[in-house]
């Protein structure tokens, strides 16, 4: 479960001004469940997921991932929750086999339980071919499939995916969406950012749509047409966001 | 802090640096071809260029001396010169190397030469300038001998033995240990090459485990494991010192094996004496002092160089950070090799210098206990004060997703 409370994040330019990359950003994801968080580039989606995988602390507010709060058990959250991001690369000397065990390791798999995990990954993954390749060498595909699996080694209850399809072909990016409904129906919690409207569509129990660093409107995709009186998810976006800001 | 942790996150950067072929190059080869390179590669080139210029027969040139004919012709007929003509522009013509030097002997030299009371004669040459000074030390030579023998002759035409002027011998004998010898030479360079090799050895990987990392996008997926920040950075930072020893390591073998087989081509060819004890006077203890008190030098080098390439958003920014800060390391080395600058308290506390001057000494077999304890504990201090800017940075945000 995650619940993000008036989660806020404020940066500072080289000009000591401020910058607000989230603001009062509230949201609760429940197990099995896919929360899309919908916004254009820059929208404050990345720096949202950062707060709740910890890489970012919040300047205010407060979020709990399953049951760690985000400030206090920063370690516990991370051991929690599986991140993937197009900016979450591959160390390329490695192998794809070395690049699992290095992240089991440090999530406090003993080696073992560890080795068993791995073999396990790359049956359901279909990895064994590539498994002892350096990640230099794995075509994106691949390259992609261990990225997954390095995020499920330590079957984390939790699983964030922040643009994760972003440069990928049509048929890399239908398996991490296939993948991510594999998540939510073995009952993990599941945030899913995207610009991309018809994965959103596709994916999401529940759809956020952030834009300027506020939540500006939330719900399931019939409540979200509903609301705006449009019978395509762009069009109802485009007309959210461009609402003046309630508050 | 967990260990576990720290073994795990260092393990794995040793495999991949070993990996990388720029780390592989700068903490091993780099480091290992050095000492060859400077002490054969370039004493080899020393030794041809001076053998070649002492073989040359130097291009003089005599003014004056048109009354002293017997002078002249002993010059030429000494078949250690090529006399050449006398012209007006005899100064141009050595600065253009065409004549290596020129003597200008006085009116009636050769007659006041008889009767026991010659003018001087002067030698000109291009002072700095290899084949020039070596005519000079041969004009020096034969008239120093020219001299001698109008000696011996006019005190033997008054029925006096020559040894009138020559009463004694002066000898020069070395009492300095050969250690003390070996240790005033190599003191000199084995710091300046060893704390250089000290700190670049850590600047590859230094660069590579931090702004490299960030520019290939492997930083944030570290930073999402539970892992805690300062196992993160402890155990890359173990990494960095690791390339910094490796180097030290590499270029200290390499610098025993090439002084060895120095010496030993000294010895098959019966070579110069002060050669083989420089090489052969070494002392062990000094070595293993220099790789004691240059440990606390690689973790403050080490802990700086990954605090500020921590700051570069790319490879490419981090050289172009860490480049400058070589100069900061080579001016207190070479203000160390300077003649004349010794050891006191107060430049015990001021970092690379008092390395320079401290292995200088260990390697001379002075061990000064208390400057070398103050030494120590200076630098490991200013490391301890490194290594906490760096865990500091790398908990801040706006230092690891710098945009």
């Amino acid at each position: 479960m995650i619940e993000a409370h008036l989660l806020t994040k404020t940066f500072h330019d080289r000009r000591k001004k401020s910058i607000l990359g989230a603001d009062a950003v509230s949201f609760r994801v429940e197990p099995g469940r896919i929360y899309g968080l919908l916004g254009a580039n820059g929208a404050g989606k990345t720096t949202t997921l950062r707060m709740i995988a910890t890489l970012l602390s919040p300047t205010s507010g407060s979020a709990t991932v399953a049951g760690f709060d985000v400030v206090r058990d920063p370690d516990k959250v991370r051991a929690n929750v599986g991140f993937l991001a197009a900016s979450t690369a591959l160390y390329a000397r490695l192998t794809a086999r070395e690049m699992i065990t290095y992240f089991g390791k440090l999530n406090g798999l003993a080696d073992g339980p560890l080795r068993e995990r791995v073999v396990r990954l790359a049956d359901e993954l279909d990895m064994h071919e590539f498994l002892d390749r350096r990640c230099d060498k794995l075509s994106t595909g691949m390259k992609q499939k261990t990225s997954i699996a390095r995020m499920l080694v330590h079957d984390p209850q939790v699983m964030i995916f922040d643009e994760p399809t972003l440069g990928l072909d049509v048929m890399s990016a239908r398996a991490i969406v296939r993948f991510v409904r594999e998540c939510r129906d073995r009952g993990k919690t599941v945030v899913y950012s995207t610009h991309v409207m018809s994965e959103a569509q596709k994916l999401c129990d529940v759809i956020g749509i952030i834009h300027g660093g506020r939540l500006r409107a939330e719900g399931t995709l019939a409540d979200l047409l509903a609301r705006t009186g449009e019978t395509d998810l762009e069009e109802c976006f485009v007309k959210l966001v461009s609402q003046e800001d309630p508050r | 802090m967990s260990w576990s942790n720290i073994a795990t996150i260092y393990r794995k950067e040793l495999r991949d640096s070993l990996r990388d072929r720029r780390t592989l190059m700068s903490t091993f080869v780099l480091p290992t071809l050095m000492m060859p390179i400077l002490m054969i590669g370039v004493g080899k080139v020393a030794t041809t260029v001076v053998s070649q210029a002492k073989k040359e027969i130097p291009h003089v040139m005599v003014i004056g001396g048109e009354d002293s004919p017997r002078i002249r012709e002993g010059l030429e007929k000494s078949g250690r010169f090529k006399v050449e003509t006398a012209s007006a522009d005899w100064k141009a013509l050595i600065s253009e190397k065409k004549v290596r030097a020129a003597v200008e002997i006085p009116p009636g030299f050769q007659k006041s030469l008889d009767s026991g009371s010659a003018p001087a004669v002067t030698l000109y040459d291009y002072q700095g300038e290899l084949k020039s000074g070596l005519a000079m030390d041969q004009l020096d030579d034969y008239f120093g001998k020219l001299r001698t023998e109008a000696t011996a002759r006019l005190l033997g035409e008054r029925g006096l033995p020559a040894s009138l002027a020559h009463p004694f011998e002066v000898k020069h004998t070395n009492v300095a240990p050969p250690e003390k010898v070996g240790g005033n030479i190599l003191g000199g360079i084995i710091p300046y090459v060893i704390i250089l090799l000290c700190f670049t050895g850590a600047m590859n990987p230094a660069m590579d485990l931090t702004a490299g990392e960030k520019e290939r996008g492997t930083m944030e997926t570290l930073l999402c494991c539970p892992a805690g920040r300062t196992d993160i950075v402890i155990g890359k930072f173990l990494m960095v010192l690791t390339g910094s020893l490796a180097a030290v390591a590499c270029s200290l073998v390499s610098l025993g094996v090439t002084i060895g087989a120095v010496g030993a081509g000294l010895m098959s060819e019966g070579g110069h004496g002060g050669s083989q004890a420089m090489a052969a006077s070494i002392d062990p203890d000094g070595i293993l002092g220099v790789m004691g008190i240059v440990l606390p030098v690689a973790v403050l080098f080490s802990a700086v160089l990954f605090t500020v390439s921590l700051f570069a958003k790319s490879f490419k920014e981090a050289q172009s950070y860490l480049a400058p800060l070589i100069f900061v390391v080579i001016a207190p080395l070479v203000i160390g090799m300077l003649p004349g600058i010794e050891l006191n308290y107060r430049l015990a506390l001021l970092p690379i210098l008092n390395i320079s001057l401290v292995c200088k000494e260990m390697l001379s077999g002075v061990w000064h206990w208390g400057y070398i304890a103050v030494i120590f504990g200076s630098t490991a201090l200013y490391a301890g004060i490194a290594l906490a800017v760096a865990v500091r940075m790398f908990r801040r945000e706006d230092v690891i997703f710098r945009a």
